[in-house]
């Protein structure tokens, strides 16, 4: 009589490493750290110059705007800010629709738009920053009307 | 077997999480953070008129320079505040060995930091606004 065989208990060997997925969720949640944590000297030093420096919230005017344009410093940190902000609040508006939208169909229209607005508004204000003219002058050669001082000076 | 007397409540009792500081300081960040993304796609579009002509966005930030939306950039700035100090919480949280058992203070620290900054704010914005 042949003695009684049992079968392996698992065809293939136990797989002690993480399963292959993506780790995409714990990058998201990283960023999200990562992004605030600069984001919080940006912001908050972008209020403290355009609402307590100055004539505060009085002061701004497209002059206002083109004497802070005119330097590499100011474009460097509205890009920086821009897009942080822009790709941290897409990815937080993103987890609050994962939370409270039941339907698949629901998910996936929200989070294009979510998708449509990031990306056309980081393009945006990306070209508006790079092409941006604190002088700009009309068809007839003149500057245009509310330009700032120093372009006449 | 004995059969076991039950002597609890059958009133909730609640919970380390709910209904307490971890779960609104997570629901105010939530809202405050919402808000700010609404105002931002707003903020790229209105601040890209200096693109159009300085007049444009001249006439566009005038029509901001009244009350209610005086009022409504001080809220602003407020819910940026909040979720700045609460997100720098929750990261204590995650990262700092401690940040869990110290969770509610910082919570009131994030309040007092917050108080701090807004009155001096409100003091120079409220005069701007409604000192013409």
């Amino acid at each position: 009589m042949a003695a009684p065989s049992l079968e392996a208990p698992r065809s293939t060997p136990y797989r002690r490493s993480a399963s292959r997925r993506s780790n995409y969720e714990m990058y998201s949640w990283l960023f999200m750290r990562l992004s605030g944590a600069v984001l919080v000297v940006l912001v908050i030093g972008h209020l403290f110059v355009n609402l307590m420096v100055g004539d505060g919230i009085s002061g701004l005017d497209f002059g206002f705007v083109a004497g802070k344009w005119a330097s590499p410093f100011w474009q460097v940190w509205d890009l920086a800010m821009l897009w942080l902000a822009m790709i941290h609040g897409s990815n937080g508006v993103r987890t609050i629709i994962n939370d409270y939208a039941q339907r698949d169909m629901t998910r996936i229209v929200l989070k294009t738009l979510v998708l449509v607005a990031l990306v056309f508004t980081v393009v945006l204000g990306t070209l508006v920053i790079f092409t941006f003219e604190p002088c700009p002058v009309g068809p007839d050669g003149a500057f245009l009307e509310g330009v700032p001082s120093f372009c006449t000076s | 077997m004995a059969t076991e007397t039950s002597t609890r409540s059958v009133v909730p009792q609640g919970t380390l999480y709910r209904g307490r500081e971890g779960m609104w300081s997570w629901v105010a960040h939530r809202i405050t953070g919402l808000l700010i993304f609404v105002f931002l796609l707003v903020h790229v579009l209105d601040t890209s008129l200096v693109r159009v002509a300085p007049e444009a966005y001249n006439a566009v930030i005038e029509t901001y320079k009244n009350p209610v939306v005086g009022l409504g950039e001080a809220g602003l700035v407020g819910a940026v505040l909040f979720h700045a100090f609460n997100g720098i919480r929750v990261m204590l949280v995650d990262f700092w060995s401690q940040g869990p058992r110290f969770h509610r203070q910082m919570l009131w620290a994030v309040g007092a930091l917050w108080v701090l900054l807004m009155v001096p704010f409100l003091v120079r914005h409220l005069s701007n606004v409604f000192g013409g």
